[in-house]
């Protein structure tokens, strides 16, 4: 018998297929579809997919007119240890990762803790198409069409208490779906968090998908947090729970190294990763290298959210 | 024992070996020059690019460091002479890895360049192994061999040692967390050097003693 590398025609159900015309026609149709609660009519549709599950989105004010990174670069270049330390290593493995059932849970100080089906998540509010840039540590960045629904309208939906102050973002750490996982590079499962006042913020996404489609479970399938003025790690990917709390919560990379990486790591060229310098980056796709803008350029609306701190100290 | 038939090739064969030599050791370059002209590097192709020419320039120390031991082992004393080519083709690598930093990296900021240097130890120990590697690329051809002497050649050349620990450290410094690689070149170059300080017979090691003396005085 000969091995088969793709699937046979009839592996593929036609409700799966998304007619050419459509698909290349689905921008027109993004735009047709402002104001329309897409969100919610498509999400029964999105969970039957298998694989490149179309997915809609209002487009937003507050998306970049940037040129967009390629889709190919966007989903064989991730830092996401939990399948592998090397930057191509997600987009091979990530396969293995199961992304239905997955449930969130939102506890600590709330008054209606709650875990959430992740179609349920798809239901809580129309999803918004955010084109935004993202910077990581390391000196490169991207432009990327998020879509999602902003964090706030999630955390509302639970009620958090007068005491709560932070908030901590816990991803999967299974060790059988998530090979990387059974080396301890870092203390799993991947910590991160957020002042409350970041945590609700506008810019602050939970994206389900990218690129009009569910998101690749390289990209942190089924939902990701998404901080464009923060550098990439701070975007927790494949959440499973969120905690809300009234002390700064310890961070995965504050406990691998606190010398290098801070709880705010906010984009800023003018405080240095103590191994290399964060006043320039490189736009994946492009030859030169770019000036990094404070904030990631975001600094008019988020800038005032540190109004007196000293960010070379908070870090 | 049987292979040791290949003991001593002619003048011709190892003619034909340097030939068959150099154009392997050119494999990775134009793997590299492949990759960016199919455009398969990945999405990053000058982080590729640095990092394999810097990959590449470590092993082709430790592939230097290693035909001594090889030679004692098998008894392939001629392996002896593809060693210079080697060592050049560690400072070939060297050289372009160096040189992407500078160029696609820093665009020849000399003024940023300048702090890295001070500032960032990995980028420090990275460019005193390339400082030490230039004197011994410059006093590889056998002329200056003769003009240095044997015993000061050899000295000099000694400090491929120092040059391959500093390379080693370097890569250490700059992975942000999963340290497995540099690791591993860290054991293999314990072997190669470990190897010649149990084979480095205390005579000799007074003669070298003995010779530096002269030196100091």
């Amino acid at each position: 018998m000969l091995p088969t590398f793709s699937r046979r025609p009839t592996d593929i159900a036609p409700s799966e297929i998304t007619p050419r015309d459509v698909f290349e026609r689905r921008r027109d149709f993004l735009g047709a579809a402002a104001g329309v609660a897409l969100g919610t009519a498509l999400s029964p549709l999105s969970a039957a997919f298998a694989s490149e599950k179309p997915l809609a989105g209002i487009k937003s004010p507050l998306s970049t007119p940037e040129k967009l990174t390629h889709l190919k670069d966007v989903t064989s270049y991730n830092n996401f240890y939990e399948f592998g330390t090397d930057k191509a290593d997600p987009a091979l493995h990530a396969h293995t990762l199961k992304t239905r059932p997955w449930t969130l849970s939102i506890e600590g100080l709330v008054k209606q803790p709650k875990t959430f089906a992740i179609d349920d998540i798809f239901k809580l509010a129309p999803l918004e198409e955010r084109i935004y840039r993202l910077r990581c540590v390391e000196g490169w960045s991207m432009v990327i069409p998020w879509l999602g629904l902003p964090l706030a309208t999630l955390l509302k939906s639970v009620e958090p208490l007068g005491s709560a102050k932070y908030v901590e973002f816990i991803s999967a750490a299974d060790p059988k779906t998530m090979p990387g996982v059974n080396r301890s590079v870092i203390d799993w499962p991947y910590l991160e968090g957020l002042r409350l006042d970041e945590a609700m913020h506008p810019l602050t996404l939970l994206s389900l998908g990218l690129y009009g489609e569910v998101l690749p479970n390289q990209n942190g399938a089924p939902l990701r947090l998404v901080v464009p003025w923060k550098y990439g790690f701070k975007s927790g990917k494949s959440l499973v729970k969120i905690r809300l709390v009234e002390k700064q919560p310890q961070t995965a990379w504050m406990k691998a190294n606190p010398r290098e990486y801070g709880f705010y790591s906010n984009v800023n060229p003018e405080v240095e990763h103590p191994r290399w310098s964060q006043a320039t980056e490189r736009r994946i796709g492009e030859f030169l290298k770019r000036k990094t803008l404070p904030f990631n350029g975001y600094a008019d609306q988020v800038a005032q959210l540190y109004a007196g701190m000293d960010l070379k100290i908070n870090f | 024992m049987d292979w040791r038939i290949a003991q001593t090739p002619g003048k011709r064969s190892i003619v034909l070996l340097k030939i068959a030599l150099f154009a392997c050791c050119l494999i990775p370059l134009l793997r590299l020059a492949w990759g960016a002209w199919n455009d398969t590097l990945g999405a990053n192709p000058i982080e590729f690019i640095t990092r394999s020419l810097g990959s590449w320039a470590l092993n082709f120390l430790l592939i230097t460091l290693s035909v001594t031991p090889l030679r004692k082992f098998t008894g392939w004393h001629w392996l002896m002479q593809l060693r210079r080519m080697l060592g050049l083709y560690a400072f070939f690598y060297a050289t372009l890895h160096l040189s992407t930093y500078l160029w696609l990296d820093k665009f020849f900021d000399w003024q940023e360049i300048a702090k890295d240097i001070l500032k960032r130890p990995f980028i420090t120990i990275g460019m005193s192994a390339f400082a030490l590697l230039l004197p011994l690329a410059l006093t590889s051809p056998q002329a200056m061999v003769r003009r240095l002497g044997g015993k000061r050649w050899q000295r000099l050349h000694r400090l491929i040692y120092v040059i391959a620990i500093c390379a080693v450290v370097h890569y250490w410094w700059l992975v942000k967390l999963d340290v497995s690689l540099p690791a591993i070149y860290s054991v293999l170059l314990c072997l190669l050097l470990g190897i010649r300080l149990l084979w480095a017979d205390p005579e000799r090691r007074g003669a070298v003693s003995g010779n530096l003396k002269p030196a100091q005085e």
